[in-house]
């Protein structure tokens, strides 16, 4: 039986792990019915984050919703955010299996 | 020096020589946990035993020493360390809240002496982690600050609720309640716990601090020696007012020596998390540059011994 899929966009939000109560709130207010949440290392503009310590922990958020949600948190995100914080984000298209979950 | 602190040194020492050895994040913030709970329930255990009403002048008095110390730093940071309005908000925040691992040094340096500082120094600990991070966001939002993007609560809501619900007041203020409710014969089962270990987590703590120190050296360096002066000269000027207040306020000459410790200490749990979203102009690698690399270091090899010395002589 071929599988129904339908078309989500997804937002992956590398950002300071301080960040992540208000990223979800935000994503929350913007439409998006779901998340996902991951600690991650790395390194870039902002310095290496080792998450040696509480300020240098990251995290990385995934939310899939319409696009139109997504484009306005990442917007909001962009300009709030980005000019201070150590932030990056991703956009992708991708294909989901039950659309209201999204 | 007290073995404890050797441990801080082996932690520099790893890092230096640029060895593997490296704590698991969960394990630093399980002994996170562990000294603010002990420490907490210490201190509630003898403050049932010996409560006095001028407890809550007193603790009104510390709440506003606090706040004064992060209120002097911030012209001091201006002008003769030459940091921006937001950067000298920030670093002036640390200086005013407390560190729990400084205090918890100091105790045990003056255990270790033989003394006993009074119980409520513990409550102090608890009551001076907010007001000098209230004092920093006022600076900063008087300043003209940018839009973090919020939703609804503005910088001063937002970092108090930080200050407030973070895992320091409380552990600190939960550990005073349960230890004061059911006193140290309720709580001798558990006794093993958290006193009996509680000098070997803190040797375990410091050997991560040690390591996570020597990781700053670059930050430190780079923040220059203006700010390295500070994080010497304004801890032993904020300790001499401790020492002072303690005395004021009747304390032993110990119980003076930790208030001064707790003067003298800069913030790197609390302080950094509430400022990095209160401040987000502000570099955050300053302050912890300066509360960590230079003033922890500073107060656990030359300063706590220092602060007892002066308030044993001025003691009497």
């Amino acid at each position: 039986m071929a599988l129904n899929t339908y078309p989500k966009r997804q937002l992956t939000i590398v950002a300071e792990a301080v960040l992540e109560s208000r990223l979800i709130e935000h994503a929350r207010h913007y439409g998006a019915h779901g998340y996902t949440t991951t600690e991650v290392r790395g390194g870039g503009q902002h310095g290496v984050k080792e998450a040696a310590w509480d300020i240098d922990r990251m995290i990385e958020l995934n939310v899939v919703a319409d696009e139109a949600v997504i484009d306005a948190l990442a917007n909001h995100l962009l300009e709030h955010y980005a000019p201070n914080f150590a932030l990056s984000m991703f956009l992708s298209d991708v294909q989901v299996l039950r659309p209201h979950k999204f | 020096m007290d073995p404890v602190v050797a441990f801080f040194a082996l932690g520099l020492v790893a890092r230096a020589i640029r060895s593997d050895l490296r704590m698991p994040e969960a394990l630093y913030e399980t002994l996170t946990i562990y000294l603010l709970l002990a420490i907490g329930l210490k201190g509630g255990m003898a403050l049932a035993a010996d409560w006095q009403a001028q407890l809550l002048w007193q603790a009104l008095a510390v709440m506003v020493f606090g706040a004064a110390l992060a209120a002097a730093a911030y012209p001091l940071l201006q002008r003769l360390v030459r940091l921006g309005a937001a950067d000298a908000a920030s670093v002036a925040a640390h200086y005013g809240s407390v560190s729990v691992v400084t205090f918890a040094v100091g105790l045990n340096a003056l255990r270790s002496q033989g003394v006993e500082p009074e119980p409520e120094l513990t409550l102090f600990l608890a009551l001076m982690e907010v007001p000098g991070i209230l004092v920093g966001v006022f600076l900063a939002k008087r300043l003209g600050r940018t839009d973090t993007g919020t939703l609804g609560h503005g910088a001063w809501s937002g970092a108090l609720a930080e200050a407030l619900r973070g895992k320091s007041v409380v552990l600190l203020l939960g550990g005073l309640v349960i230890g004061a409710l059911f006193g140290k014969q309720a709580l001798a089962p558990i006794a093993p716990m958290f006193e009996h270990l509680f000098k070997g987590a803190l040797a375990l703590f410091l050997l991560e601090l040690g390591l996570i120190v020597a990781g700053k050296w670059p930050d430190i360096k780079s923040a220059g020696w203006r700010l390295a002066a500070f994080g010497v000269v304004f801890p032993v000027c904020a300790a001499f007012v401790g020492i002072v207040l303690g005395n004021a306020f009747g304390l032993s000459a110990a119980g003076a020596a930790l208030l001064g410790t707790l003067g003298a200490s800069a913030s790197y749990i609390a302080a950094p998390a509430a400022m990095r979203v209160a401040v987000p102009q502000a570099n955050p690698a300053l302050g912890i540059a300066a509360a960590l690399g230079i003033t922890f270091a500073f107060n656990v090899a030359v300063g706590i011994p220092l602060y007892w010395r002066i308030a044993a002589a001025l003691g009497g």
